[in-house]
């Protein structure tokens, strides 16, 4: 069972190497894990995909808790959330195909930031299985390049996941 | 008003000054210079060891001792690394020590300069929180949450790594009166509607059970716990980092568990229909196979870790906080109601006749006798212990009366971890008798130290069980490798008393068990660090024992 996590931790450096070492060396996986800062300079929020069942979960957030430099933990897996993934994709083209994958690229509401003589670069975003499907429809042009991050989420609606105090 | 201006190292002393720290375990280097220059006028008393190791182990036994956190400090590099089993040691037993080491420049980390290590990368999983200092002016700042960090909550070691030239710079030195820590916000006092649930479970037990370890310790509960025990009438277990957190002689105590523990505690824990859990962490040593441990038992949980609880048992009722403002609490609900325990006290006090912790009683010279005579000699004495068998024997055959009496590396199992604790509880309570019941191996591993109590006038006494052998490792292989002992027989050994004689320390040897109380005695007297040889049954084993992944229940007698 995969988990969305929202991890509220200090801006400073070294925080993200407390997270992934604690990962680590408890034996938890990470699926994906993705950070930036928030509207609080002084905040970032992690976004981490964790698979394991709910003993597994309760120990990773107890785990997390126990960082000084984690602020606040939230399971958001079961809440009315957008989880969103960004992902670009470098496919090679020629004349007889551009068309093709433009259509693609149109029907996915993804964007191409790049042509080039016999290449487009795709930006995609959306959803895990959005990205997958794309991804899936593109390889039979051939994909020469692709990087994507990992998932970001937010709760619908007035719910926010922030510090105590602020 | 003003803020004093000064260099980085005189604010760290400033701030040592202020957090009340007036003892240092340390050694001196490169990258600690400026540091060292500032302690040679300092009133804070330094100790030099001879080794760095030495240092940690110090400061975490002067920590176990007194309560306070312990500080050591090392060079970067070499320095700093040799600090790291003695952080591990005091991680795993949550005690409160602040690290400091020094580090290579600003400008040069990273560059894989002469002594330079990246110690808080290295310490990353061994400490509660580390800091690398990057701005001299946050030095107060870094210092008082340090010390706040290892000394609450679930206590543990904190490292400070602070760059040469941070030592010199000139700051303001303004020390913050309170910590400003978003992330840490440690629960103190239990939730009351559990401590009640609690209680009514405790009034309506029928085989209750005390499984109390170093949380009673570290809260200052002991006295919380005897009350709750006596007014229910439930026995006692301690784990071993529990030792002294209820006397052993008192009638409800059954002593340790677990895997060197006592048949009555194991039977027990076993039979129990409810364990009441406080200050422990349900460790495999403990449970022995997790999943035969206590089948019948509903299970109360007290801890100041929420993370500790549910991680390897179901839980009935968690309840995290302070063990001693949670005992108090759990006392206001529970006042000397008629016990349900009589029948189950009964089969406890027939276990308890019928498989006492014995030993062979003949001529021969056996290490439980001498546990047992320092026992008589020095009861009040605060025991610390190497790791292996003498452990085993100082916590089965010392009869422990108070709390921060028996100190041991109970997690990590850190030999050589005896004589420097020692030597830091004995610099913390100096009015104690302080001996390290050692193994001939573990004391080795940190023998150096002679040194530093001569030098420094500590004066420990070490009472080594000398068998020649690494004899915890030895029992194993008899039992479990067919007596093939590969690697763990040491017998043409050290001479011990001539090597104390080689540091100006008393050596005392006894071979025979008429001789065992007289040069305690001695050592005792004369106020000397001593070393006192022990010349013992060779191929003597801890008894009871409970085989790897086996039940507590299935526990073997050994002769």
């Amino acid at each position: 069972m995969k988990h969305t996590l929202a991890v509220l931790v200090e801006n400073k450096s070294g925080v993200l190497t407390r997270v992934a070492g604690l990962f680590s060396r408890r034996g938890f996986n990470i699926e994906s894990l993705a950070v930036g800062v928030t509207e609080d300079p002084d905040t970032s929020r992690m976004t981490i995909v964790v698979s394991g069942d709910d003993h597994v979960l309760e120990q990773v957030m107890k785990q997390l808790n126990k960082l000084i430099d984690v602020i606040r933990v939230s399971d958001i897996s079961n809440d009315e959330a957008v989880h969103r993934e960004l992902a670009l994709i470098k496919v090679g083209v020629d004349s007889s195909t551009r068309a093709e994958v433009m259509q693609i690229v149109d029907v996915f509401r993804a964007k191409i930031v790049d042509v080039g003589a016999r290449s487009l670069v795709i930006e995609a975003t959306g959803d895990e299985s959005k990205i997958n499907a794309i991804e899936q429809l593109l390889r039979q042009f051939g994909i020469k390049e692709m990087v994507r991050t990992g998932k970001i989420a937010m709760n619908r609606g007035a719910k926010i996941v922030q510090s105590e105090k602020r | 008003m003003t803020k004093a201006k000064m260099p980085g190292a005189r604010a760290v002393i400033e701030s040592l000054y202020k957090e009340e720290a007036r003892v240092i375990f340390g050694y001196p280097g490169g990258q600690v210079l400026p540091l060292y220059d500032e302690l040679y006028d300092a009133d804070i008393r330094h100790i030099l060891v001879r080794h760095e190791q030495a240092a940690a182990h110090a400061a975490d036994g002067y920590a176990r001792a007194t309560g306070k956190v312990g500080v050591c400090l090392a060079t970067s590099g070499p320095g700093a690394t040799n600090l790291v089993t003695g952080i591990a040691t005091a991680y795993m037993d949550s005690i409160p020590i602040v690290a400091i080491t020094g580090q290579v420049p600003r400008f040069m980390i990273g560059n894989d300069a002469f002594q330079e290590a990246n110690i808080t990368g290295i310490t990353l999983p061994i400490t509660k929180h580390n800091y690398l200092v990057q701005d001299a002016k946050d030095i107060p700042r870094i210092f008082k949450e340090a010390f706040y960090i290892a000394r609450t909550g679930r206590p543990g070691p904190v490292l400070i790594d602070i760059p040469k030239d941070t030592q010199t710079e000139i700051i303001e030195f303004d020390y913050p009166q309170e910590v400003k820590l978003r992330g840490y916000k440690p629960t103190f006092t239990g939730n009351e509607q559990q401590v009640r649930k609690a209680a009514s479970l405790i009034l309506n037990a029928e085989r209750p059970i005390f499984y109390v370890g170093g949380g009673i310790i570290f809260s200052d509960a002991t006295e919380e716990l005897r009350q709750l025990a006596e007014s229910i009438m439930a026995p006692v277990t301690t784990t071993l980092m529990g030792m002294g957190a209820f006397p052993s002689a008192h009638p409800l105590s059954l002593g340790m568990l677990g895997m060197h523990g006592t048949r009555s505690a194991n039977y027990a824990i076993q039979e129990s229909d409810l364990i009441i859990a406080i200050g422990v962490r349900f460790d495999d040593r403990v449970t022995g196979k997790i999943s035969a441990f206590a089948p019948n038992a509903k299970v109360i949980h007290i801890d100041i870790d929420p993370a500790e609880i549910g991680k390897n048992v179901r839980v009935d009722i968690p309840i995290v906080g302070d063990a001693k403002n949670i005992l108090k609490t759990l006392l206001k609900y529970i006042k000397q109601e008629q016990a349900k325990t009589e029948a189950w006290n009964k089969k406890i006090a027939a276990w308890k006749k019928e498989y006492p912790l014995s030993y062979k009683k003949d001529d021969l010279l056996r290490p439980q006798f001498v546990v047992e005579q320092i026992s008589e000699v020095c009861p009040d004495a605060i025991i610390v212990t190497e790791v292996g068998q003498n452990q085993m024997w100082a916590a089965q055959f010392f009869n422990y009366r108070n709390p921060r009496t028996f100190i041991s590396s109970g997690g990590l199992g850190t030999m050589g971890y005896g004589f420097p604790a020692a030597m830091g509880a004995k610099v913390g309570k100096p009015e104690s008798t302080v001996i390290d019941i050692a193994g001939d191996g573990s004391f080795q591993m940190n023998s150096q130290e002679l040194a530093t109590v001569v030098q420094n006038d500590i004066p420990v006494i070490v009472a080594i069980l000398n068998n020649g052998f690494l004899g915890m490792v030895r029992q194993w292989q008899e039992l479990f490798f067919n007596r093939r002992y590969s690697q763990t027989c040491l017998s043409e050994s050290v001479d011990f008393v001539k090597l104390a004689e080689a540091y100006g320390a008393l050596g005392l040897r006894a071979t025979k068990k008429s001789e065992v109380k007289d040069i305690i005695k001695e050592a005792v007297k004369s106020e000397c660090p001593a070393i006192l040889d022990f010349v013992v049954e060779r191929e003597e084993n801890v008894s009871p024992m409970v085989p790897a992944g086996a039940a507590i229940n299935e526990i073997l007698d050994l002769e």
